[in-house]
């Protein structure tokens, strides 16, 4: 049995999986990162192998992937978030050809070619607008927490339009509706409407190529995925639950096990 | 003697003045704008009558202006943050002929005349990048008090580069310089040349031509005064009260009506 772990250091959470012999997930955790990011994926990788009951000398081999990947010491090997996702999306949904990301501080569209290798990515990279960070900006000043953003869009019956893209600026916009007397609700909503459209334009950017796999700690609200749905009038993957945060991990834990594999047979080689 | 009042209703901070017929000031107040912006304008003004002596009946006019002008609710009439500041700048510095506004989520770089006109302006207006918010995000990140942010940055020798312009993006760019072990005066240091350095980008949209007069909030932050200074090369114009230049520049406004309407019945026509 081969036990290898992925851990997505990403700018808010981290997460880590285990792998058993390249093809079950035997156990998954997440925590937030903050900024000791070697810690954070070090807590991620004992949380997982304590309820896998594994220990550190169990796991073959440890892959880290996410914006913090290269400061986790003690890796085997790290690999980028793009070619993780990219893993992960198609062993969840082999036919996956467009995935689109969404996390805390990132977005990335990713275009694959048939088989799973990546052709094409767009990601935002000098600005929040059209994150993770554009929603939870909006619930804060509105008074709500992350964790609430979900049940809170999931309520609303019309979406208020917001027209900042600036998640710093959506503040006095968030003001100015509920003042003129919009619901917390309807706002929320309007606020995952607005970054639908944005995330929209990237992919239109590499390519609308069926089927489409969305991942990211944004897609755990449900009223994302719909919203995407209407917006590309197209059906759309999306993990179960809070799997959706761990495509990434996931992937780089997959990416992991072939690399090993392959190092085995060079080595049996080097041996015969 | 009448009195004139000028409300200016920041993003941020909410700010009141009251000046006489002399356009001195004689009262002004400051509060933070928060969710209700009608009662911050109202609580700001109520505070300046209160610090000046004056009953509200004394005041005859009231020029709301900032981003929450309409919200003035007792103001006789608005005018906008550009044409206040530029007023403002001018009066308190007779020679300015470019001023720069950093607020809270805004940075103006505006052109002047010199009657204190408004001749040409460029802001920030999509984003936050280069405000007072992104200092903001800094000290929220290093848990540092805002107003002590500049004297802890200027003890800097070894400024790090902040290469990121998003203000949510800076906050995990600070955090990560201070997991790499960078001490917080030189993450700091960094922030403030990189706030400066894309103000000096705006001003270069008009134009910098000396006196330069600096308004806004940011006016209380000693680092800023000095990355800019640093960039620009000459000295900015600055007062205790530059904060309130905005409020002050409404507020003379509000005396040029209250002395336009008492004009023989044939100049207030054309007026």
């Amino acid at each position: 049995m081969t036990y290898v772990t992925g851990i997505d250091v990403g700018s808010t959470y981290t997460k880590a999986v285990i792998l058993r012999d390249g093809k079950e997930i035997i156990s998954r955790s997440m925590l937030s990162t903050g900024f000791r990011l070697e810690e954070a994926a070090r807590k991620a990788f004992h949380n997982a192998l304590d309820l896998a009951g594994l220990h550190e000398v169990d796991c073959s081999y440890l892959v880290t992937t996410g914006f913090g990947r290269h400061l986790v010491t003690f890796r085997d090997v790290n690999v980028t978030d793009i070619n993780a996702s990219a893993r992960g999306a198609t062993f969840l949904y082999p036919n996956t050809r467009t995935i689109l990301d969404v996390g805390g501080q990132t977005m990335k569209a990713i275009q694959l070619v048939e088989g799973g290798k990546v052709k094409s990515f767009r990601l935002n990279d000098k600005c929040a607008a059209g994150t993770g960070a554009f929603l939870e900006k909006t619930a804060r000043y509105m008074g709500y927490k992350t964790e609430e953003i979900g049940t809170l869009a999931a309520v609303s019956k019309q979406a208020v339009p917001i027209s900042g893209v600036c998640a710093v600026f959506a503040e006095s916009e968030v003001i100015n509706h509920l003042s003129q007397g919009s619901s917390p609700s309807d706002i929320m909503f309007g606020a995952i409407t607005s970054l639908v459209a944005r995330s929209t334009q990237l992919i239109k950017r590499v390519g609308l190529t069926p089927e489409f796999t969305l991942i990211g700690g944004i897609l755990r609200y449900e009223s994302m995925g719909r919203v995407v749905r209407e917006q590309l009038k197209t059906e759309v993957n999306v993990a179960e639950g809070d799997m959706v945060q761990f495509v990434t991990a996931l992937g780089a834990a997959i990416l992991g096990f072939r690399r090993m594999e392959k190092l085995n047979k060079e080595d049996a080689v080097e041996i015969t | 003697m009448a009195y004139a009042a000028g409300v200016d209703v920041g993003s941020t901070q909410t700010k009141a003045i009251i000046i006489n017929e002399a356009s001195e000031i004689v009262g002004r107040s400051l509060t933070d704008t928060g969710a209700n912006v009608v009662v911050a304008a109202e609580n700001a003004y109520n505070e300046a009558l209160k610090n000046s002596n004056i009953q509200e009946e004394e005041v005859e006019y009231v020029i709301g202006t900032g981003y929450g002008r309409y919200r003035v609710t007792f103001g006789n009439t608005q005018v906008t943050e550009i044409s206040c500041h530029a007023r403002g700048a001018s009066h308190m510095f007779p020679n300015t002929k470019t001023v720069l506004d950093m607020g809270g989520q805004d940075t103006k770089a505006i052109r002047v005349g010199s009657n204190g006109d408004v001749l040409d302006f460029c802001m920030n207006d999509k984003c936050a990048a280069g405000t007072g918010r992104f200092l903001g995000a800094a000290a929220a990140a290093l848990d540092i008090p805002l107003g002590e942010l500049g004297n802890v940055a200027m003890q800097s020798e070894r400024p790090v580069k902040i290469s990121t312009t998003c203000t949510v993006f800076a906050e995990s760019e600070v955090l990560s310089w201070l997991g790499k072990g960078k001490k917080i005066e030189d993450i700091l240091w960094g922030v403030h040349l990189s706030i400066a350095s894309r103000s000096v980008g705006l001003l270069r949209r008009v134009g910098i031509e000396e006196e330069l007069t600096f308004t806004g909030g940011v006016t209380k932050n000693p680092g800023v005064i000095k990355a800019l200074e640093q960039a620009i090369g000459f000295k900015l114009n600055i007062s205790a009260d530059s904060h309130y230049i905005g409020a002050l520049g409404a507020a003379l406004f509000a005396l040029d009506h209250i002395v336009a309407s008492r004009a023989p019945s044939s100049v207030k026509e054309t007026a």
